[in-house]
């Protein structure tokens, strides 16, 4: 399929691309690794009037250690993060989720702001930031993960509003993200993510509803003395997910379940 | 005798450098002056009747030359898509493809108007300013229901949905069912899978006015046969037709026929005077490339309590989609190897051709033989399981004897099914399994183990044979000819589309003619210099067109020999020939080579009465069909939490005969088994039950496994000569592919057997298994609460 005609402009610093996003109005959409939004385009899913490559601009890839919070500009790459032995150190379950992003094509081009951005609620990114309270950096103001992600592809970023950085907690003890798809290159079917963090367990859980969930109630189960296998019992609680082709609703409350106690219980 | 140093050589493909280098030549990468790209305006319903078409809009856009609707088409290609007889002589309604819809679109993807743009991108824009005033109309898509009597029909005006409605059979199969200790019975879904090949469709083609001649490139298995459909649609003379296939990117059957987007670009490129191309989008291929199997099996077996197979019977409905696309019905020939490896005489087959509002459905790698060994592999084992036999012990009681005539009369040429069979379970380590998979279910886990004994019919076709079921005798051709200095061009008639003829064939043309493998240049594809051949389906092209190079290879050969007994001035019964090399019979150190032959046979002084040249050509008709077989095996373990299957082990021992290629031999083997497994574990066409509207449109929705879902297959075979062809061989091109998807669900429902789970059909997805692990365990608990 070949998308339906579109401007393009390359941005050279996030003035000029937030200047240009302006200029282009409430059509146009930021180009960064492009692996979501490109097979959108040539579906003809997405008709964006015009695209705004930030892929120029220079300091949006770095990955900086800041006191108890590691900062990943908007522009790091999957491959970065999987890569990088200070995230390996600091924050491991976010180099082990890059890890399993799609293929070596999407990893070497696919963003963490992008994912950000984009807001599917299949991505893996986001249930971490929730479930590690994360902040979202835009070139007008920082956002908190559980104000950010507030509905299926929605976000509270305005048109001319560009993601330039995420900034997580430095996390390293016990975790575990566990991935449940059928090929490896798939996006979840459900996924869940536990993290031991300050003396409790944080749970997160990927495509179970329009935006990632943060297992509260699995939370407050564990830190009550609940059995990995009985607080996970909760990880459906509140869960209304939408059925797809390849899994019906009740199928993937079972598997929050399941993968929740799983992720408890091999997290290392 | 002559020492063979090609055949059999695990030789490297000399395909492969220029294609993993980027040097391929498909048809997309292909220009002419002046050439127009086609965009075709598709149904996005299963079932609707066109009120109007407006083209205003869509004629102004940018770059548009001409934009068509079926009425342009009028006078211009006659008549329908063909259908062959193909298994099924009678057809109640054949009605064949249409090569663009008129007044009733009846499947999601039919083409409803064609636009000419100068550029792709132009076409892409344009076809959405077509304007189509659609009435939806009841789509016929559920089998069961479309042979209702009350069902809505496919096409709007036909009686009913039953395209066709034929029974076979031979035996006395209600005795046997009266004779039977048990009955099993059982209905086995094929899904409906997209035959998927790497590269999709793509067309160019020029028409010229003042020689009415037409030249095509495009991407076939058939190029002969998508010249002669074109001739009798067009009405221009076959020779004014050239059809060329270059490197084409896989077709696994979905290339075996011509398609509308062909006849419309060669009409279109009449009508505009411009060369015309097409390259169909992945979403497009999806849509209108035709699809396969889909089909439901119901069977009933009839056994003793020893594992006597008594008796088969077996109803198939075969979708056809919304025509009866050229080849559909070869799909029937699951009945010609119902009873599988068994020997079984009281066998019924019905097979019931039903009319939907889906995309057509034809040939996909196996086309009938998959589903003929899904349906009798399952039996088997749900035999086995209700008597309480293994599944080996019952193969083995059951398998059929050499010589040996199935239930239709067919003889097997060759085969030792046991053979393949132990190999296999040595290979595996079947009884170590055994004790394993004891051990783990105590501890709760879920281990099984599935095989299938696999065979096939191929070969197709000898005339003898195939001449009532065919309009044509399914030959092969070839054309050997030596060059002045030693070098030879090989014609074939039969086209490869990823199969590596250029090799295999240049293989056996260097040992038969005692050149160099370098030195045999072997030219496929082109109808303009190649003889008549069918093309590549069925696993036929070794076994048929392969014994066509060989044969005329002889034929050289015997020519050669007796210039070069005039050359030796002896006489013709005096003279050896080995390795590339004429001598008088003991005087091995005075000898002319092939090259030596070649040129004088350019020279004078030939024999008295011999025309100059070194050429020979061939129409190979083999005496009979050939019948290969093995065995597969297949480990897994199921999550019984979540429904997942792990593969763990696949074991595969194939017999294909005399192998020219062992490496390509073995490459077939790991590509079909994939697609097997993939058919077994992930993929499914999904239509809306009510309006017949694709709903996995998409790669993101069609689960195709990479290699990450595929373990390690291990390879290796028996070797079983056939003798209905002078090679040997046997078809090994849908061998992966027949055998794997039982392999993998007979180890399924062997593992999920203390769940009382007797089948499992597929794909059989986590989530579906899952269900499945869900329900058995609340039927345990119920009947057991039944019990207290």
């Amino acid at each position: 399929m070949i998308p339906a005609a579109f401007e393009y402009a390359r941005a050279s610093s996030v003035e000029e691309a937030s200047k240009l996003l302006k200029t282009f109005g409430e059509d146009a959409k930021v180009l960064a690794g492009g692996h979501s939004l490109i097979p959108l385009m040539r579906l003809r899913l997405a008709q964006p009037k015009a695209l705004v490559d930030i892929n120029g601009i220079k300091d949006l890839d770095y990955i900086k250690e800041d006191g108890s919070k590691l900062r990943f500009g908007a522009l790091t790459r999957h491959v970065t993060i999987e890569n990088s032995a200070v995230v390996k150190q600091k924050l491991p379950i976010l180099a082990e989720v890059a890890s399993e992003i799609g293929d070596n094509q999407v990893r070497n081009m696919g963003t963490i702001g992008g994912v950000a951005a984009h807001a599917d609620a299949a991505g893996d990114y986001p249930t971490i930031a929730l479930m590690l309270d994360a902040e979202i950096v835009t070139n007008q103001r920082t956002i908190a993960a559980k104000d950010f992600f507030k509905d299926l592809f929605t976000t509270p970023l305005a048109a001319d509003e560009i993601v330039t950085e995420l900034v997580f907690p430095v996390a390293n003890g016990p975790h575990k993200y566990i991935k449940f798809r059928r090929r490896l290159f798939d996006w979840a079917i459900v996924g869940a993510a536990a993290q031991k963090m300050n003396g409790g367990w944080r749970i997160g859980l990927t495509n179970v509803g329009t935006t990632p969930v943060r297992a509260t109630a699995v939370e407050e189960a564990l830190h009550k003395g609940a059995k990995p296998e009985e607080a996970a019992q909760h990880a459906s609680d509140g869960l209304n997910p939408s059925g797809d082709l390849r899994a019906s609703p009740e199928y993937k409350k079972h598997l929050a379940r399941v993968l929740t106690k799983r992720a408890i219980e091999q997290a290392g | 005798m002559a020492v063979t140093t090609m055949i059999g050589a695990k030789i490297h493909r000399r395909e492969d450098p220029r294609l993993i280098t980027g040097r391929g030549r498909y048809v997309d990468d292909m220009k002419l002056n002046g050439m127009l790209h086609v965009g075709f305006v598709r149904s996005p319903y299963g079932h609707a009747r066109i009120r109007s078409i407006d083209v205003t809009d869509a004629a102004k856009a940018p770059g548009v030359v001409a934009v068509y609707t079926a009425r342009d088409f009028e006078g211009l290609l006659q008549g329908e898509m063909p259908v062959t007889i193909s298994f099924v002589p009678d057809k109640k309604q054949p009605i064949g493809w249409a090569f663009i819809a008129k007044d009733e679109a009846r499947y999601h993807g039919e083409i409803v108007a064609v636009v000419l743009a100068r550029e792709k991108s132009q076409a892409a824009d344009a076809t959405a300013l077509v304007s189509v005033d659609f009435e939806p109309l009841p789509a016929v898509v559920d089998l069961d229901k479309a042979v209702e009597s009350k069902s809505p029909t496919a096409h709007t005006g036909i009686p009913d949905n039953v395209a066709w409605d034929m029974t076979v059979g031979a035996g006395d199969v209600d005795a046997a069912f009266a004779d039977a200790d048990v009955v099993v019975k059982q209905r086995i879904l094929q899904q409906r899978l997209f035959p998927i090949a790497m590269e999709g469709r793509a067309v160019l083609v020029e028409y010229v006015p003042f020689d009415n001649r037409l030249t095509m490139w495009t991407s076939s298995q058939v190029p002969h046969w998508v010249r002669l459909c074109l001739t009798l649609a067009m009405g221009i003379p076959e020779s004014n037709i050239r059809i060329v296939a270059p490197d084409v990117g896989g077709g696994f059957g979905s290339k075996i026929h011509i398609y509308p987007e062909e006849y419309l670009a060669a009409a279109a490129s009449k009508l505009s005077g411009r060369p015309i191309k097409w390259t169909e989008g992945r979403s497009e291929n999806l849509q209108a490339t035709h699809h396969g199997r889909a089909q439901i099996f119901d069977i009933e077996i009839a056994a003793k309590k020893d594992g006597t197979l008594l008796g088969y019977k077996v109803r198939q409905y075969v979708d056809t989609g919304a025509y009866v696309s050229v080849f559909s019905s070869f799909q029937c020939s699951a009945y010609a190897i119902a009873e599988g490896a068994y020997d079984l005489k009281n066998v019924k087959f019905q097979t019931v051709g039903i009319l939907t509002n889906t995309t057509p459905t034809d040939a996909y790698r196996g086309a009938g033989r998959p589903e003929a060994t899904h349906a009798i592999e399952r039996g088997i084992d749900l035999v086995a399981r209700e008597i309480g036999m293994d599944p080996v012990e019952i193969r083995r009681k059951n398998f059929s004897k050499f010589p040996h005539s199935n239930y239709l009369g067919f003889a097997y040429d060759t085969g030792d099914y046991d053979k393949a069979l132990t190999k296999a379970l040595a290979t595996v380590g079947y009884d170590a399994f055994r004790q394993q998979q004891k051990e783990l279910r105590a501890k709760g886990r879920y281990l099984g183990i599935g095989l299938s004994t696999w065979i096939e019919v191929c070969g197709f076709g000898p005339s003898a044979v195939t001449a009532a079921n065919e309009p044509l005798a399914l030959v092969e051709s070839s054309s050997v000819r030596l060059h002045p200095t030693g070098s030879a061009t090989v014609y074939v008639g039969t086209s490869p589309h990823g199969q590596g003829h250029a090799t295999t064939f240049a293989q056996i043309a260097a040992d038969t003619l005692g050149l160099p493998y370098d030195a045999i240049d072997v030219r496929t594809s082109d109808t303009g210099d190649t003889p008549f051949g069918y093309g590549t389906y069925g696993s036929r092209s070794l076994h048929v067109g392969g014994s066509a190079v060989l044969m005329s290879c002889r034929k050289v050969v015997d020519k050669a020999r007796k210039l070069a007994a005039h050359m030796l001035e002896a006489s013709e019964e005096d003279v050896a020939f080995d390795q590339g090399r004429f001598y008088v019979k003991g005087s091995p150190d005075k000898a002319k080579t092939m090259g030596e032959v070649a040129f004088a046979a350019h020279r004078d002084n030939l024999p008295e009465g011999m025309e100059h040249g070194l050429e020979a050509v061939t129409y190979y008709d083999p005496p009979d069909l050939s019948w290969p077989f093995g065995t597969h095996i297949c480990v897994v373990e199921v999550d019984p939490e979540t429904g997942a299957v792990d593969l763990q082990r696949y074991v595969a021992i194939d017999d294909c005969g005399n192998v020219i290629n062992p490496m390509i031999v073995e490459g077939q083997v790991q590509g079909g088994v994939a697609q097997g497994i993939a058919q077994a574990l992930f993929e499914e066409v999904i239509h809306d039950a009510e309006t017949g509207q694709l709903r996995t449109g998409t790669l993101l929705d069609y689960s195709i496994p990479g290699t990450g879902e595929i373990p390690v297959i291990e390879c290796d075979r028996t070797i079983t000569p056939s003798t209905t062809n002078p090679l040997g061989a046997k078809g090994i091109g849908e061998a992966g592919t027949i055998a794997a998807s039982p392999a993998v669900i007979n180890a399924i429902c062997d593992a999920l057997s203390p769940l009382g789970i007797k089948h499992v059909d597929m794909p059989a997805s986590p989530d579906r298994l899952w269900k499945q692990i869900q329900e058995a365990r609340a039927h345990a608990n119920g009947s057991k609460e039944a019990h207290q």
